[in-house]
């Protein structure tokens, strides 16, 4: 991704040579011609086009603030409440990311996720501990987060 | 237009200040660490995002000066705050805080079993 984005700088370069042109505009300009000149050629990179990688992160970010509302619903419902109706418990979530900084950014986002928060990770980097705010819909809840977060986390590293 | 612009700042600041007055009686409420751990690490997060994009949104519109540092304070909260509530929940945890009598289930109690037999 990285090498994409560089090329497509040097692109925006050589069309501010050949323009002549040393502002701003000029090289916005030739940053979207490199981006065409790119997706054009992008059957030679061995990596994926970069701006699909760039709207999958941006997906990801977009996916946590809204859970990050919910979450706070979630929990001033509970803080409101007259008596107390909860039943927590911690339960064990299989992993299927692998990379160190995937499973920190899962972490990062099942802690602020409705009810969730996590409390430990297995020595082999397969298990994650979560500590529930209602255990009876766990299975529920290991659906969620496989499909939504382990999901977009995944298609940001494919 | 400006008028426009400061009530929109009323409102995040208002509802930030009451995210963190709800988060506070949740940490009173709550019965055990980590459920309370629920509270601070959610509710808190948010308040003080809204109050700090209430501060910045009031800055730009009325002087027109748009802080970096407010902005990268959002950033580093959102960053942290989980983090941290992370490390205190396992702290708690490894040193042997109990769950809530409440609590139905806990799967990480075999993994501190086997450790301490090995």
């Amino acid at each position: 991704m990285s090498f994409q984005i560089l090329l497509n700088v040097i692109i925006a370069l050589l069309w501010m040579f050949f323009q002549n042109a040393w502002n701003g505009l000029a090289f916005s300009k030739g940053y979207l011609v490199g981006i065409i000149i790119l997706f054009c050629l992008r059957r030679f990179f061995p990596t994926r086009f970069y701006i699909q990688k760039l709207v999958a992160i941006v997906y990801l970010l977009l996916l946590f603030l809204v859970e990050l509302l919910k979450a706070n619903y979630s929990v001033l419902k509970e803080v409101i409440r007259p008596t107390l109706k909860i039943q927590p418990g911690i339960f064990a979530l299989p992993l299927e990311v692998e990379k160190d900084w995937e499973i920190m950014l899962l972490a990062n986002m099942i802690t602020l996720t409705p009810g969730t928060l996590v409390v430990d990770i297995s020595d082999d980097n397969s298990v994650l501990y979560i500590h529930a705010m209602h255990i009876d819909d766990v299975h529920e809840a290991i659906d969620d987060i496989k499909n939504s977060f382990e999901k977009a986390i995944m298609e940001v590293s494919r | 237009m400006i008028e426009i612009g400061k009530f929109i700042v009323g409102v995040l600041i208002v509802l930030g200040s009451l995210l963190s007055i709800l988060t506070t009686v949740g940490m009173l409420r709550f019965p055990d660490t980590y459920t309370r751990g629920h509270a601070a690490s959610k509710s808190a997060t948010l308040g003080i995002m809204l109050i700090l994009i209430g501060t910045a949104l009031y800055f730009w519109i009325t002087e027109g000066y748009i802080s970096g540092k407010v902005i990268l304070g959002i950033v580093f909260i959102l960053m942290t705050t989980p983090v941290a509530s992370h490390l205190i929940t396992r702290a708690s945890y490894n040193n042997g805080v109990a769950l809530w009598k409440g609590s139905v289930r806990d799967d990480l109690e075999k993994k501190y079993k086997q450790q301490k037999k090995q």
